[in-house]
């Protein structure tokens, strides 16, 4: 009954869809996180109100769980593209040389920089979302003290250096991945493929530069 | 002949292979007195007589035009189909874009779906089995109609075009990273899709010939256009973006 679904669910092109969409999905997420980050700058109590008002809401739950969903196609459809591609040629070339005119350092690391993210995804979620639980209130009302816990994770030089090297990942992984994601779901044209391609680079660029901004704020706002 | 002292030695390195079921190798050759002017083909002409002279196995590479246009000469040259010339099939590769003393690297094809037959030759029938998966406009009665007897804009016409130059010699598979065949199936999808006579049957056709692609082992795109850079014919990835249009809009209509 589910066959005819499942062979075009399984068939290559709607795989790089899905892995696109999930992709465009998360670009979502992370700007999000990004502009709710920026708070940082502000201070302690914008922060840690933004947190607690976003972590305070039962809706939440059902947020993250999306969110983890679309995390898990990503990752599983891609690994199952990148095996199905190193199936396909098995026997490699005596000389491979890139022509120049096509693929690029950010569309030939699209699985290492991958991989990077996921490292950082997994020990970030560890050592901030389950990290000390510190705790403060604002007006009578108690909430978590997020930005203590920020501050104090970033003063580890390791951890800023590890935060930093995978935001340059993830802006690798941006430039190639959210235009890639168009071009997957049938969207190239020569009239708007230029600026397509400038807004993907826009993206990593600010992602990348914007999120890196942070850890080393808090560097140095840490006493260091 | 020309000026000798203008003649090339050469060094290659090339894949020798007696048949499909056997493991092949790297074999080194020394080649003298190459004119500038000749062909890459014309170069290997040279080698295979030596080594006939010498009572050697001649070398087995694909050939037939030899004018660009046929699409069957194929060979990796130093790691790039059809050699370092964009916009250029082997055969119309000079020896003039090499240096005396070069060493040249020459490989088959390589993919799943494009095992090797002897040496450089490989089976590109999976190509053969896509087209035959949907490749084609129904003409179920009658004879052949009209081609004028439809008005096409000059645009659609145009970019058909374009997508049929596709001569199908598979330096698109041959230079993706993954083996994918979708530059080569997403040009037969296009010089259909895009005539009104191609229209009714275009998402069935992109889906039947989809379907066949992933049968037989050809990657998945990962959208780097290397495919488009090192094609002959110059097909551009767009082709691509309208094969998965195409195929998500039957995907999600058919039946």
């Amino acid at each position: 009954m589910f066959s005819k679904l499942f062979n075009h669910l399984n068939s290559s092109i709607i795989k790089k869809q899905t892995m696109g969409v999930a992709g465009l999905l998360l670009c979502g997420f992370i700007t999000m996180h990004f502009l709710g980050n920026l708070l940082i700058f502000v201070g302690p109590e914008a922060f840690n109100l933004y947190a607690h008002t976003l972590t305070s809401n039962p809706l939440i739950y059902a947020a993250e769980a999306g969110l983890l969903a679309i995390f898990l196609v990503h990752i599983g459809v891609g690994v199952k593209l990148t095996i199905e591609n190193n199936n396909a040629r098995p026997q490699k070339y005596y000389m491979k040389q890139p022509t120049g005119r096509g693929a690029n350092f950010s569309s030939s690391t699209m699985p290492y920089t991958g991989i990077i993210i996921l490292i950082f995804v997994i020990l970030h979620i560890l050592g901030l979302k389950f990290g000390t639980y510190y705790e403060t209130s604002y007006d009578g009302v108690k909430m978590r003290d997020l930005y203590k816990l920020v501050i104090e994770y970033f003063r580890q030089p390791s951890a800023v250096l590890g935060y930093v090297v995978a935001m340059l990942s993830l802006g690798i992984h941006l430039r190639h991945g959210f235009w890639s994601a168009f071009q997957s779901l049938g969207f190239n044209h020569p009239k708007y493929n230029n600026l397509l391609i400038l807004i993907s680079k826009a993206f990593a660029f600010i992602m990348a530069i914007g999120f890196s901004s942070l850890p080393i704020f808090c560097f140095y706002k840490g006493g260091n | 002949m020309g000026d000798q002292s203008k003649l090339m030695s050469l060094n290659l390195k090339i894949w020798r292979q007696p048949n499909s079921g056997s493991q092949g190798e790297m074999i080194d050759y020394k080649l003298d007195g190459i004119s500038p002017d000749m062909s890459f083909l014309e170069m290997l002409d040279v080698l295979n007589e030596e080594l006939v002279q010498e009572g050697k196995d001649s070398i087995a590479y694909d050939h037939d035009c030899r004018e660009g246009i046929c699409g069957m000469c194929s060979l990796m040259i130093n790691g790039q189909a059809h050699g370092p010339e964009a916009s250029t099939t082997t055969c119309q590769l000079h020896m003039r874009k090499f240096k005396d003393g070069d060493t040249i690297v020459i490989e088959p094809w390589r993919a799943k779906a494009f095992p090797v037959l002897k040496d450089l030759m490989v089976d590109r029938g999976s190509f053969d089995a896509i087209i035959s998966a949907g490749g084609y406009v129904n003409c179920n009665t009658g004879n052949a109609p009209d081609g004028n007897a439809i008005p096409i804009p000059k645009e659609s016409a145009d970019l058909a075009m374009d997508a049929a130059a596709c001569i199908g010699c598979g330096a698109c598979v041959a230079s993706c990273k993954n083996a994918s065949a979708m530059l080569f199936v997403s040009a037969k999808i296009s010089q259909l899709a895009l005539l009104p006579q191609g229209k009714p049957e275009a998402q069935k056709r992109a889906e039947s010939m989809v379907t066949k692609m992933d049968e037989l082992g050809f990657g998945n795109c990962t959208n780097e256009a290397e495919c488009e850079a090192s094609c002959p014919k110059g097909i551009k990835i767009e082709n691509i973006a309208r094969m998965n249009r195409e195929y998500l809009s039957s995907a999600l209509k058919s039946k």
